[in-house]
């Protein structure tokens, strides 16, 4: 995250009404996304595991918040060794004072803790998109919880702790390329090595339910993508913000249009998933690169994302390897994309003078440093993911039953279905309630 | 009496209508349908991924007839049904032993 703290005079930063308004309103933003990535999977997932797909997001703001305000921002953003922080006064914001700033900017830390808090809430979520249709509801809920504490908030420190690792090194990620993207994309790729495939997969055709819902999630991930990118920087005071802003919806438009490009000369027609699909490409490789690039950079940044990740979403036929709505293909691969392509597209004129290779010296020292970001999330979360799914499977259990999963996970899960089109009522025979002294219902 | 099925392309669905409204004939049933005949199906494609979708989307329309009219009623319903192009359908009739009508009671070609 941002690097230069306010370097306009040596005094001390005051609490800014403008910035501090500008973040909760991006916090606000940045929390949407997740009801749209519920709706973006939910709509590619097949009816009858609909309900559990947009449910496996919605536990996510539960559980995270809780445990985000309890120890997790204390443990990611709290002063250590490199690894992982602590701050005592930050468990359960039980020691803040409302106007004590985040250091070195014009937000009090109740601001920046909230807005960060929105981050670990989508980053898990995202994984659940690999693993749809068949996996435990309780054993999500755990794995979140779990993954959160050690995947989570290790790799947001390395990456954005002021005492991180990567931080010091050097590794440019502007709002989350690494700490989310490639976290969660190898996380997503760690957990279903480990659970398998959902039954029926390349066997039986589960193509989207609802393509509309799926642009409606679409949508509101990319509107509240402004908050994530644009509000990385925590203020406006030196236009970097503005750059992100303008670069987000630059590059997203650029990966659209090359995703459509690459499969109407693929396969034969401009889809509508593939325009999501590239717009939602775009939006994650521009993500860690846009404060460091300029318009014309994200330009390139968008349409190398949107080609690389629409050739790279095939793969998963050819391992035989069910990342069911493509979060390997999509968040993992486009992450490294635009993290790796600050090496190269770097200008020195955004969020620091480090250029890459196609400005200034020319050095490749850039590009090295994100391949040291890029390996060490992509190790660590592929190698802690696929441990923590182990140790769920081996205990409680990772996966429903084969016939609760061919039968529809809604139903054995949630007690529910998505949807009752039939005018009678969907064949309901009688309520439950009408006869509570012949049936026993609990609940 | 005769049971005349059609199972028909969708949007052919009102021309059948009108023409059997013209024809005299007061009531029908329809229901949504899906099969394939010769045309099979065609292809969808899914980030990369084609799936040959086989089964269409058709209209099932349910006529009860007077045996004099069958064989004219079919062919009221083909005219209507036919764009000339493949998937248009197809036609049948088979015959029904008995009709009542619910709310009178009425039996046979008087429940029509």
């Amino acid at each position: 995250m941002a690097s230069a703290a306010i370097t306009l005079a040596a005094e001390a930063p005051k609490l800014s009404s403008a910035n501090t308004g500008f973040m909760l309103i991006c916090s606000a933003l940045v929390l949407l996304m997740t009801p749209g990535l519920a709706f973006f999977y939910g709509g590619m997932v097949r009816v009858k595991s609909t309900l559990n797909m947009l449910m496996m997001s919605f536990i996510s703001i539960g559980i995270v918040t809780i445990l985000w305000v309890l120890y997790g921002f204390s443990l990611a953003f709290g002063s250590s060794n490199g690894f992982i922080g602590y701050n005592s006064d930050w468990l359960g914001m039980s020691n803040v004072g409302l106007t004590e700033l985040w250091d070195g900017y014009t937000i009090p830390i109740f601001v920046f803790m909230v807005f960060q808090m929105m981050f670990a809430v989508i980053t898990p979520a995202l994984i659940s998109g690999a693993i749809a249709d068949r996996v435990k509801f309780s054993a999500w809920a755990l794995f979140v919880a779990l993954w959160l504490t050690v995947v989570y908030v290790p790799v947001a420190h390395w990456v954005w702790g002021a005492d991180g690792w990567a931080f010091k090194l050097g590794v440019i990620d502007f709002a989350g390329g690494t700490a989310v993207h490639i976290n969660a994309g190898a996380g997503a790729l760690g957990v279903i090595l480990v659970i398998g495939k959902r039954v029926g997969f390349k066997r039986d055709p589960m193509r989207p339910h609802s393509l509309p819902l799926v642009m409606l999630g679409c949508g509101l991930l990319w509107f509240g993508w402004f908050g994530f990118n644009a509000g990385s920087w925590l203020g406006n005071d030196d236009g970097v913000g503005a750059l992100m802003f303008v670069n987000t919806q630059v590059a997203t438009a650029a990966a659209m249009l090359a995703w459509l490009a690459y499969e109407k000369i693929r396969h034969g027609a401009f889809t509508t998933l593939g325009a999501a699909s590239g717009a939602v490409a775009g939006l994650v490789a521009i993500t860690p690169s846009g404060g460091a690039v300029s318009p014309l950079g994200a330009i390139a940044v968008g349409a190398i994302a949107g080609v690389g990740c629409a050739a790279a979403v095939g793969l998963k036929y050819r391992f035989n390897i069910d990342d069911s709505l493509d979060v390997v293909g999509v968040h993992m691969v486009g992450g490294i994309l635009g993290s790796l392509l600050i090496g190269f597209f770097a200008t020195g004129k955004g969020q620091s003078a480090a250029t890459g290779v196609f400005y200034g010296d020319h050095s490749f020292t850039q590009l090295w440093k994100q391949f040291a970001g890029v390996g060490a999330v992509l190790g660590y979360s592929l190698v802690a993911s696929a441990v923590l799914a182990f140790l769920i499977d081996k205990t409680i259990g990772m996966r429903v039953t084969e016939d609760e999963e061919v039968a529809g996970i809604d139903q054995a899960e949630h007690a529910e279905t998505a949807y009752d089109f039939s005018g009678a009522g969907g064949g309901i025979g009688t309520s439950a309630l009408a006869a509570p002294e012949t049936k026993k219902v609990d609940a | 009496m005769k049971l005349i099925t059609a199972v028909v392309k969708p949007h052919r669905l009102d021309e059948i209508k009108e023409a059997l409204q013209a024809f005299g004939v007061h009531g029908l049933t329809v229901t949504e349908a899906s099969g394939y005949g010769r045309q099979r199906g065609h292809t969808e494609v899914y980030r990369g991924a084609e799936y040959t979708v086989d089964l269409v989307p058709k209209i099932r329309i349910e006529v009860l007839a007077e045996d004099d009219d069958s064989e004219q009623l079919i062919d009221v319903i083909v005219k209507a049904a036919r764009t000339g192009k493949i998937g248009d359908g197809k036609v049948w009739s088979l015959p029904v032993e008995t009709a009542v009508r619910v709310r009178t009671g009425e039996r046979g070609p008087d429940a029509l």
